[in-house]
C-alpha cells in the first residue's frame, strides 16, 4: 500500500462514486447550517419537492446577524428577524436540530461544532461559510460551500467535488513568548500570499503545530481560507482525543473511535504537491496594515512603502489600501492610534483567547476615547469565562461584555464601526468595510488587541507589564 | 434548479483593474439578510458604486458610460476571495454579467459561478493585460465567448483558447441540475451509507 496523506485518506474514505467526465461524488458526514446562507437552499428544496436526506447529520445555529445585547428584547431589524425566523421554520419543517438564540449552547457555528463534539477526526464537514476550515484542526476535511452546494448536501448528503491538490505547511521550533497562533497564521499568509493556497488543501505539520493546543490549532486552520485554501488540517493526536473525550456528541465507544482516528495521520514518505517551511522563532506579533490579511507586518515594523513591492498590481493594491486605511508609508505600527477594539469571532473567541486577553487587561483600564468589546464565541464560552471571573476583569477595565455571535467580525448585526473608525480586531478579515462601511480594521491576536485597548495604540505585547 | 444554458455569448467588456476583489466588496453584508435569491444586482459593488448620499460614484469603473450594459467583466487575480456567499455570483448575474475573465479566481467563488450560469474564464496574466489594453483603447470593446469550442475572440483578429473543467462545462452548456445528476446515483449513495452503517 502506498504512503498517503491525511487528506488522501479522508478523501478516499468518502468517495461514493467516480466516473470519467464527472466530478467525484463525495459523502458528507456533518453539515453545519446558519441563517444567512441557507434560506435560498431550503427554498430550492421546497420548489423541487425534495426532502433533507439525512437530517440527523445536519446541525443548525444562528450566529451571523444575531444581536449581542439583551436577548429578551425583540430584534430591532425586521429583515434580520425574518431571516432568523426563516431558519427556525426550515429546521422545524425538515427536522433539523437547531441551537436557537435562547439555547445556552448557541454560538458561532465554528465554535459550537467542536465544543459540542460534533467535529471529529476523519470526517468530511461542510458549511455555507468559508471559515469551515476551522474544523480541520481535528484532522477532518472541512471546507466552505456556497448556497447551491448547501442545497445539494441537504438533498443528497453528498457534494460534487474536484480533488484539490495538497500543500504541506511545516513549522518547526518554539514560538517566542507573546507570539500566538494568530501571529503565526498571519505570518504564514503574509509569506504565501492571499492566493498562495488556492486550489490546495493545506496540512499544517511540524513541531510548532504539534505543540499548539486544540484552540490554537483552530485559530490556524480557521484562516487557511485567507491564504486561498478552502481547507486546512492538522493530524489528530492525543490532544485531539483529550479535547473530545466526554463532549456531548463525542462517539459513545470512544476508545474504538480513537483506534480508528490513530490511522489517519499522514504516512511517512507520503508526497504533497507542494511544501513550504517556516521557523517559529522568526515570528513576531503581527499587525495588518492593509485591506487583506496578507498585507501584514510585525509590530516593530513600519507601514510599508507601496513602491517597495516588485509586482505592479501589488503596488497599486497597496496604494489603494493605504488610502482606505488613511496611513502613511513609514509610520511605525506602534504609533497607529485606534478607536475601537473587538475581541471575538470564530478565529479568537474561545476560552483560551479570553483568558489571554484578560491576563493583559487585568489591573488596567481601557484608554480614554477607546470603545472596546468582548464577544464570546458561544454561550458555553461565556458561562465558563464568567465562572472564571474573566467578565469582571473586562468590565472593570471598561470593556463591554456581550452575548455570543459573529458580531463585529462582519457587522451584520448592530455591532459596526462608524466610517473612519480604526479598530484592533481579533477577527480574520480586514477587507474594506468588513466591520462597517468606511471602518478600518487591523487584525491582531487577542493579547495584542487587549494591549491596544489599554494604550490606545498598538504596542509590542512582548514588553507588556502584566499586573 | 436547472440553469440557464450557456453556449455562446457576445457582449461589451467592462474592466475592474484591481487584484484580490473580495466578495464583501462584490456584495456587502448589509444585503445578506434577504432570504431571496434574486434582485441582488442593484446592490452589486454597493460601497464602491455609490457615494454616501446614495448617488452614483463617478470614479467607480462600472459607472463609466462606456461600460453601461457590459456583460463581460475583465479583472485581476484572486477575484472573489473571502466569504463563500453565493450572493456574489447572484449579484453579478443579476446585474447582467455572463462572463468573468481574470488570471485567477478564489476556489469557492469559482465553483459558485458555475452553479449560477456565470462563466469564469482564467487566462494568463499576459492575455489579461492584452485585453485590458484593448478595452482601454477601444470604448465599447466587445468579445465573443464560445463555451462549446472554449475560445474567445474580438472583431480585430484576437483569439484566445481557454480551459474550463470538463464537468462544469458540460453542466453549463446544457443547463443541468446538479442535484438531479447526483440523485441519478442514489443507489450508490445508499450502498455507501449501508457500508458505513449510516441511517441504520
Ligand atoms: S465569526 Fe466572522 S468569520 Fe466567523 S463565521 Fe462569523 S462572520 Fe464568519
Amino acid at each position: 500500500m502506498s504512503a498517503k496523506t491525511l487528506f488522501e485518506k479522508i478523501w478516499e474514505a468518502h468517495v461514493v462514486h467516480e466516473e470519467p467526465g464527472m466530478q467525484t461524488i463525495l459523502y458528507i458526514d456533518l453539515h453545519l447550517v446558519h441563517e444567512v446562507t441557507s434560506p435560498q437552499a431550503f427554498e430550492g428544496l421546497r420548489l423541487a419537492g425534495r426532502r433533507v436526506r439525512r437530517p440527523e447529520l445536519t446541525v443548525a445555529t444562528m450566529d451571523h446577524n444575531v444581536p449581542t445585547t439583551d436577548r429578551s428584547l425583540p430584534i430591532a431589524d425586521p429583515v434580520a428577524q425574518k431571516q432568523i425566523e426563516t431558519l427556525r421554520r426550515n429546521c422545524q419543517e425538515f427536522g433539523i436540530k437547531l441551537y436557537d438564540l435562547n439555547d445556552p449552547r448557541q454560538g458561532i457555528v465554528h465554535v459550537i461544532g467542536p465544543e459540542l463534539g460534533y467535529t471529529q477526526p476523519g470526517m468530511t464537514i461542510v458549511c455555507g461559510d468559508s471559515h469551515t476550515s476551522t474544523h480541520g484542526a481535528f484532522g477532518a476535511l472541512a471546507f466552505g460551500i456556497g448556497t447551491s452546494e448547501v442545497e445539494h448536501v441537504l438533498a443528497t448528503q453528498c457534494l460534487l467535488q474536484t480533488k484539490p491538490k495538497t500543500m504541506e505547511v511545516r513549522v518547526e521550533g518554539e514560538l517566542p513568548p507573546g507570539v500566538t497562533a494568530k501571529d503565526l497564521i498571519l505570518y504564514i499568509i503574509g509569506r504565501i500570499g492571499t492566493h498562495g493556497g488556492t486550489g490546495y488543501c493545506i496540512e499544517y505539520t511540524g513541531s510548532t503545530i504539534r505543540s499548539l493546543s486544540m484552540e490554537q490549532r483552530m485559530t490556524v486552520c480557521n484562516m487557511s481560507i485567507e491564504a486561498g485554501a478552502r481547507a486546512g488540517m492538522i493530524a489528530p493526536d492525543e490532544k485531539t482525543y483529550e479535547y473530545l473525550r466526554g463532549r456531548p456528541m463525542a462517539p459513545k465507544d470512544f476508545d474504538r473511535a480513537v483506534a480508528q482516528w490513530e490511522k489517519l495521520p499522514t504516512d511517512p514518505g507520503a508526497q504533497y504537491d507542494r511544501s513550504v517551511q517556516f521557523q517559529a522563532q522568526e515570528v513576531v506579533p503581527q499587525v495588518t496594515w492593509g485591506t487583506n490579511p496578507g498585507q501584514v507586518v510585525g509590530v516593530t515594523d513600519v507601514v510599508p512603502d507601496p513602491d517597495s513591492f516588485p509586482d505592479p498590481n501589488d503596488r497599486k493594491a497597496a496604494r489603494r489600501a493605504l488610502q482606505y486605511m488613511d496611513l502613511e508609508p513609514g509610520t511605525p505600527i506602534e504609533q497607529i492610534r485606534i478607536d475601537r477594539v473587538f475581541i471575538g469571532s470564530c478565529t479568537n473567541s474561545r476560552i483560551e483567547d479570553l483568558r489571554e486577553a484578560a491576563r493583559v487587561v487585568r489591573g488596567y483600564r481601557v484608554a480614554p476615547g477607546v470603545e472596546a468589546m468582548v464577544v464570546p464565541g458561544s454561550g458555553t464560552v461565556k458561562r465558563q469565562a464568567e465562572q472564571e471571573g474573566l467578565d469582571r476583569i473586562f468590565r472593570e477595565a471598561g470593556f463591554q461584555w456581550r452575548e455570543a455571535g459573529c458580531s463585529m467580525c462582519l457587522g451584520m448585526n448592530p455591532d459596526v464601526l462608524q466610517p473612519g473608525q480604526r479598530c484592533a480586531s481579533t477577527s480574520n478579515r480586514n477587507f474594506e468595510g468588513r466591520q462597517g462601511k468606511g471602518g478600518r480594521t487591523h487584525l491582531v491576536s487577542p493579547a495584542m488587541a487587549a494591549a491596544a485597548a489599554v494604550m490606545g495604540h498598538f504596542v509590542d505585547i512582548r514588553n507588556w507589564e502584566y499586573r | 434548479m436547472p440553469l440557464k444554458p450557456f453556449r455562446r455569448h457576445t457582449g461589451v467588456v467592462a474592466t475592474l483593474d484591481r487584484v484580490d476583489v473580495d466578495t464583501d466588496q462584490i456584495i456587502p453584508k448589509q444585503f445578506l439578510k434577504r432570504i431571496e435569491r434574486t434582485g441582488f444586482g442593484q446592490f452589486l459593488f454597493y460601497d464602491w458604486r455609490y457615494l454616501p448620499d446614495g448617488s452614483e460614484n463617478p470614479e467607480f469603473e462600472l459607472n463609466r458610460p462606456e461600460f453601461r450594459g457590459a456583460s463581460i467583466l475583465l479583472t485581476r487575480r484572486n477575484f472573489g476571495c473571502g466569504s463563500s456567499r453565493e450572493h456574489a455570483p447572484w449579484a453579478l448575474e443579476d446585474y447582467g454579467f455572463r462572463v468573468l475573465i481574470a488570471p485567477s479566481f478564489a476556489d469557492i467563488f469559482y465553483n459558485n459561478c458555475f452553479k449560477n450560469g456565470l462563466l469564469p474564464i482564467t487566462l494568463s496574466e499576459e492575455q489579461v493585460e492584452e485585453l485590458f489594453g484593448r478595452v482601454r483603447r477601444r470604448p465599447g470593446y466587445q468579445l465573443t465567448v464560445d463555451l462549446e469550442q472554449c475560445r474567445l475572440w474580438d472583431q480585430e483578429g484576437l483569439e484566445f483558447a481557454f480551459t474550463v473543467p470538463e464537468f462544469q462545462r458540460h453542466c453549463l452548456l446544457h443547463g443541468l441540475d446538479q442535484i438531479a445528476l447526483t440523485l441519478q446515483h442514489e443507489d450508490k449513495i445508499l450502498a455507501y451509507e449501508r457500508r458505513r452503517g449510516i441511517g441504520a
